[in-house]
């Protein structure tokens, strides 16, 4: 392949995204032997920061700095990448909230091909690259191909492009901040604004009964409730049950909502997206309650109920009210 | 404001199982029950009240077969004025890109000030909204969760980005917001208000229409293309626990307690 490969780094507060080694794992399963450039934009001791980490990840590293850019604002950021990026290349970014913003449009100015939430890279024949994505919340996988002839820009899943070994680079830093002119935008960032604290801490909760949008009505959140009542647990939830505001923001589990750590995790009436599945760290032990025996969430969890919940849980419920009475 | 929506069906997740067909190449689309994609409703909805508090008409556009109908008569029942659809047979299989297209062309046959379309639909690319802005060269902006219209033919809107926060912006209009779900809460549609719709004549527009070259869009201009359907194999599955309601209850109880879930 003779595509060039770039990769475009996020970095926060001067610390490269975890995607950054993803990034550079997914440019070597493209071409073995590439020699990725990553892209990093911002402005002042934080950019560099990041560019000097980047160096024990990725031989070349292209420094873009303006005061404009020392938020990322996807606009700004594109036209940065395009007065840089030749036509033809390969660009691999995060499938992000930033990646989702900037990829699209990236790819109608570069007149390239776009492919986004890449999970698997399956290969190059001719210029043909084969692609594997999921379709319908994950309940369906497809082989997708990419004509690259033109170039392309593809978006990729997070924490699925693992690095096996830790990287060893010594890369250089070349600074390109003067071929980026005009950065004015139709988008300007204003603040980011905190979520309100709830009144639970999700985050701090052992065991949680998670409800999703199995529970169907309003009403059944007391369901829920009272299972997490009888076993000493909270109940948190997935995001359609947020959407419907029948549980409020600071209860859901998922990458746009509280990242949580329980010992045990119930699942209950949760499909199991890959973005509510990225809220859940430390490993826990996943209990999922679904009456579609398909739903993803039985990929992931450690064991499985095919049951309809609102009639599981207050089985539990009365189970466990029982067990209590007795000690 | 003049609003346009663009709006898909979609087969309707919680409504189906999605499985294969027997070849294992595509879904099985048999009996699959079809509806609007759930972001584009909450787009719909947002466009209504815009108006509603302001002034306007909301527009709404699918690119599909003549199936398509369906969906747009749902949103006129909502309480768009007017519906558009785009199809021709050269049409199918456009990737992103190629739908971009079309809806790019449809907008230059109008004025809008706004156009909304659902953070992402069934096949979860997130891709049209981003592509369209940038061949109109308007702003765009993502995961939109809220927007307040400003003074100065500007819009304050936020996005919902990581941990539940809100990145907040100004941007200029006409503009194009891809609209996260939960933004508002969707006015019911009942089976009435789709009655009185029903005899509505809905324009179609092919590429005569858009002045469009069909060869540029459709299968002959996609450069992604979906080539087949398999059933995912992730992690190590779980192990399903079988037995009466009550055995299943005393399992899970058990683990609960081994695993350290119950005090």
């Amino acid at each position: 392949m003779t595509a060039r490969i770039f990769a475009y780094v996020s970095h926060t507060g001067g610390v490269p995204d975890d995607s950054a080694s993803e990034l550079q794992v997914a440019a070597k399963m493209l071409d073995a032997g590439a020699s990725t450039t990553a892209i990093v934009s911002g402005f002042g001791p934080k950019l560099d920061a990041a560019c000097s980490t980047l160096q024990n990840t990725f031989g070349e590293i292209w420094k873009i700095s303006n005061e404009a850019l020392a938020y990322p604002n996807a606009e700004m950021v594109r036209k940065a990448l395009l007065s840089v990026i030749p036509r033809g290349s390969i660009v691999l970014l995060s499938h992000s909230h930033f990646g989702v913003d900037l990829g699209p449009g990236l790819s109608v100015k570069l007149e390239s091909a776009y492919v986004s939430d890449v999970m698997a890279l399956e290969g190059i024949k001719g210029s043909n690259l084969k692609v594997v994505r999921q379709e319908f919340g994950g309940q369906a996988s497809a082989h997708v191909t990419c004509d690259l002839s033109s170039g392309a820009v593809l978006t990729l899943r997070p924490g699925i492009f693992k690095a096996t070994e830790n990287p060893r680079a010594a890369g250089t830093v070349i600074d390109k901040s003067s071929s980026v002119v005009n950065l004015s935008a139709g988008r300007r960032y204003l603040e980011t604004i905190a979520p309100e604290a709830g009144d639970v801490d999700i985050s701090k909760e052992a065991c949680l009964v998670s409800i999703g949008r199995g529970i169907q009505e309003p009403e059944n959140v007391a369901i829920a409730q009272a299972l997490a009542d009888a076993i000493g647990a909270a109940v948190s939830c997935s995001r359609p049950v947020v959407d419907a505001k029948w549980l409020p923001k600071s209860r859901q589990v998922g990458s746009s909502g509280q990242t949580v750590k329980p010992k045990v995790y119930m699942a209950c009436g949760i499909s199991g997206s890959f973005q509510h599945l990225a809220g859940l760290k430390g490993n826990p032990f996943i209990i999922a309650i679904n009456k579609n025996p398909k739903a993803p969430i039985f990929h992931v969890a450690d064991v499985g109920v095919v049951d309809d919940l609102l009639e599981f849980l207050p089985a539990m419920t009365t189970k466990i009210q029982a067990m209590m009475k007795v000690k | 404001m003049e609003i346009l929506v663009c709006v898909k069906r979609v087969p309707d997740t919680s409504e189906n199982e999605i499985e294969l067909n027997s070849a294992g190449n595509d879904i099985d689309r048999d009996d699959l029950v079809y509806s609007v994609n759930e972001p584009d409703n909450y787009a719909v909805e947002e466009a209504l009240q815009m108006v509603e508090k302001s002034g306007g008409n909301v527009t709404v556009a699918t690119v599909d077969s003549e199936e398509g109908e369906e969906i747009l008569r749902r949103e006129l029942a909502m309480g768009a004025k007017q519906s558009v659809l785009i199809s021709d047979e050269s049409f199918s299989d456009s990737d992103g890109a190629g739908v971009a297209k079309l809806l790019k062309a449809f907008v230059q046959k109008g004025k809008y000030d706004l156009i909304l379309t659902g953070v992402q639909a069934d096949n979860g690319a997130a891709e049209v909204g981003g592509m369209l802005a940038a061949m109109l060269d308007y702003p765009f902006a993502s995961l939109v969760n809220s927007i307040e219209v400003l003074n100065g033919n500007k819009l304050k809107v936020s996005r919902e980005i990581e941990g539940g926060n809100k990145e907040m912006n100004e941007i200029d209009l006409p503009c194009v917001l891809s609209i996260q779900t939960g933004i508002n809460q969707p006015r019911y549609v009942g089976m009435r208000g789709i009655r009185q719709v029903a005899t509505v004549e809905i324009p179609t527009l092919g590429p005569a229409e858009l002045g469009i070259d069909a060869a540029s869009v459709g299968k002959s201009g996609a450069k992604v293309r979906r080539t087949d359907y398999f059933v995912p194999v992730l992690g190590k599955g779980a192990e399903i626990l079988n037995g009466s309601r009550e055995e299943v209850v005393d399992k899970v109880i058990e683990l609960l307690r081994a695993k350290g879930g119950l005090q």
